[in-house]
């Protein structure tokens, strides 16, 4: 079996009934600008599944589109097989995300932001799944804090309960444990591998930190000026670019070596 | 992943008025909090509509010895005044709501749970009639305490003019939010200042015969035109002015129908455009 696969051909290397998100031919142009330019590709379920690329190459464009508060000028997505443009409504309970580009309100306590989105998620039993979040990412001595009041790592925190109050089956992290320090980062990553494999969730997370990428990614989609260059897992993208870790591969990918050699050409195969 | 079971009792509790009720609710939690915990701010919503409403209790109190209409009605100013203030906190409190959000940079937290555009606009509009009671209720305290004048004494057709006010206030709101979602918070003076383009021709405080014949018309085609003029009906007269009434209520169905044409066409264009993830101070 080919550990790597085509971009092209990537949106159909995954089993339909084996994918919780597919993407084709996504693109999106903002005026004069292609922001995306018809990417594919397929998210396994139960997975963790890492968007790379340097500024600019469309991980946060894309991201918003899964979301649906984007909305793509072309191409398909189906989250959970549900299409995301017209049965939104249906897969959003299921899905939830985290980004650097949202905000919780800072004149609310961090229990108060807690209770409104488990109640707009219509958790069950909202102040026991808050206590137990909170216990979870030690946010028990703050929950009676304004979320303004707070940190940057202590507020990524809170965004993170905030994304998981509805146990979602699919999580878009945006840059998750950014501003973390590396103790604290580290027990996030803990604290989602166990998530994951308690509840099987899918995850999509786009991140500048090639180590957290190596640890929790079973498949990498790197995108570069709005187009998936490649696609694999770690592994076989550091075998690929002959290189030693996935920091050498991203400063090989967003700098566009390898274009004009045999590295990380799109229809390159690695033996699994 | 659930099994089947597990997903549709999930969906269930996603769907349904219930579920509808229950994010309608977090979201006037979400202004509650917020409110509740901040005297200035519930002092500063009832701030001005009591001091406007003094100012012009005043002037009655002046006005009145010398003036026929002020004898049989002496509650004409400050039962304009403070229905004028229904109008005026019914806008701003769908506009403020909406501000609210993209201050804290929310909206995409919003609009990526399962709260749909209906249930967002439904939140804007039951926290407008709070802002509003909180605000206009507070007028009519001290309009009673400092001058002995009743709002409640217009009875029945206060009801109704507060509720026709208020219907166009929410229309005019719905499309300011629209105009800042579109032009950014640049245009948030326009939660303030817009409200004001309609008062010359409402005839808060005169009638509309007063305005010249070219102006007449376009103060027609608004709801509050009809619904001072029939105020002032009802304190001359003593009557209940049902052709005022159909009148203003046919025309806040029409302006609703269009407010809210806007603010979904907003949303859409931010969409579009990738501003519910970007907006924000």
């Amino acid at each position: 079996m080919d550990a790597f696969r085509s971009p092209r051909s990537s949106a159909t290397s995954v089993a339909e009934s084996d994918a919780a998100i597919v993407v084709n031919e996504l693109r999106k142009r903002y005026d004069d600008v292609d922001a995306v330019k018809g990417i594919s590709f397929a998210v396994r379920a139960g997975t963790t599944t890492a968007l790379l690329g340097g500024n600019g190459a469309g991980k946060t464009t894309t991201l918003s589109m899964l979301l649906g508060v984007l909305t793509p000028t072309a191409g398909t997505i189906s989250v959970l097989g549900c299409d995301i443009l017209s049965d939104r409504y249906r897969v959003l309970p299921r899905m939830n995300f985290t980004s650097p580009y949202v905000d919780l309100p800072r004149r609310l306590t961090v229990g108060e932001n807690l209770r409104v989105f488990a109640d707009l998620y219509g958790v069950r039993e909202p102040r026991k799944r808050i206590a137990q979040l909170a216990g979870e990412f030690d946010l028990s001595e703050l929950l009676t804090r304004p979320y303004g009041n707070l940190s940057a790592g202590q507020r990524t925190r809170v965004s993170l309960a905030k994304a998981l109050l509805n146990r979602p089956e699919v999580l878009l992290l945006d840059e998750p444990t950014a501003s973390l320090d590396p103790d604290i980062g580290d027990r996030m990553r803990t604290y989602l591998e166990h998530y994951q494999a308690e509840s099987h969730c899918t995850m999509l997370l786009a991140s500048h930190n090639m180590g957290e990428v190596e640890r929790m990614c079973d498949d990498v989609i790197m995108l570069r000026e709005g187009l998936v260059v490649d696609q694999g897992s770690p592994q076989d993208l550091i075998e690929l670019y002959g290189r030693e870790n996935m920091e050498e591969v991203f400063l090989d990918v967003a700098r566009g070596r390898g274009e004009d050699s045999d590295l990380g050409a799109p229809s390159r195969e690695v033996a699994a | 992943m659930r099994t089947a079971t597990e997903f549709n009792a999930a969906f269930r509790r996603q769907t349904g008025l219930a579920a509808s009720a229950r994010r309608v609710r977090a979201l006037i939690r979400r202004h509650a909090y917020l409110l509740l915990k901040s005297w200035p701010r519930l002092v500063s919503m009832a701030y001005y509509p009591t001091v406007t409403m003094v100012l012009w209790a005043f002037l009655t109190v002046y006005l009145k010895p010398t003036t026929n209409f002020l004898q049989d009605a002496p509650g004409f100013f400050i039962g304009a005044v403070l229905l004028w203030d229904v109008l005026f906190r019914g806008q701003l409190g769908v506009s403020l709501t909406f501000i609210e959000e993209m201050y804290s940079r929310n909206l995409g937290n919003l609009f990526v749970s399962p709260l749909r555009l209906g249930e967002f606009i439904a939140g804007q509009l039951t926290l407008s009639v709070l802002r509003t009671l909180i605000g206009v209720g507070g007028a009519c305290f001290f309009a009673w305490l400092l001058f002995r004048y009743s709002i409640f004494s217009l009875g029945f057709p206060l009801l109704a003019f507060f509720t026709l006010l208020l219907a166009f206030g929410w229309s005019i709101g719905l499309a300011v939010s629209a105009m800042i979602l579109r032009w950014g918070l640049g245009a948030e003076e326009l939660a303030w200042a817009a409200i004001f383009l309609v008062a010359p021709v409402s005839g808060v405080y005169y009638p509309i015969a007063v305005l010249p014949s070219w102006l007449q018309p376009v103060a027609w085609v608004l709801p509050s035109a009809h619904v001072f003029e029939g105020m002032r009906e009802v304190l001359l007269e003593g009557t209940f002015p049902w052709r005022h009434f159909w009148a203003a209520a046919s025309l806040d169905l029409i302006y609703l129908g269009i407010g809210v044409a806007i603010f979904q066409l907003a949303i859409k264009y931010a969409r579009v455009h990738g501003k519910l993830l970007q907006m924000g101070e």
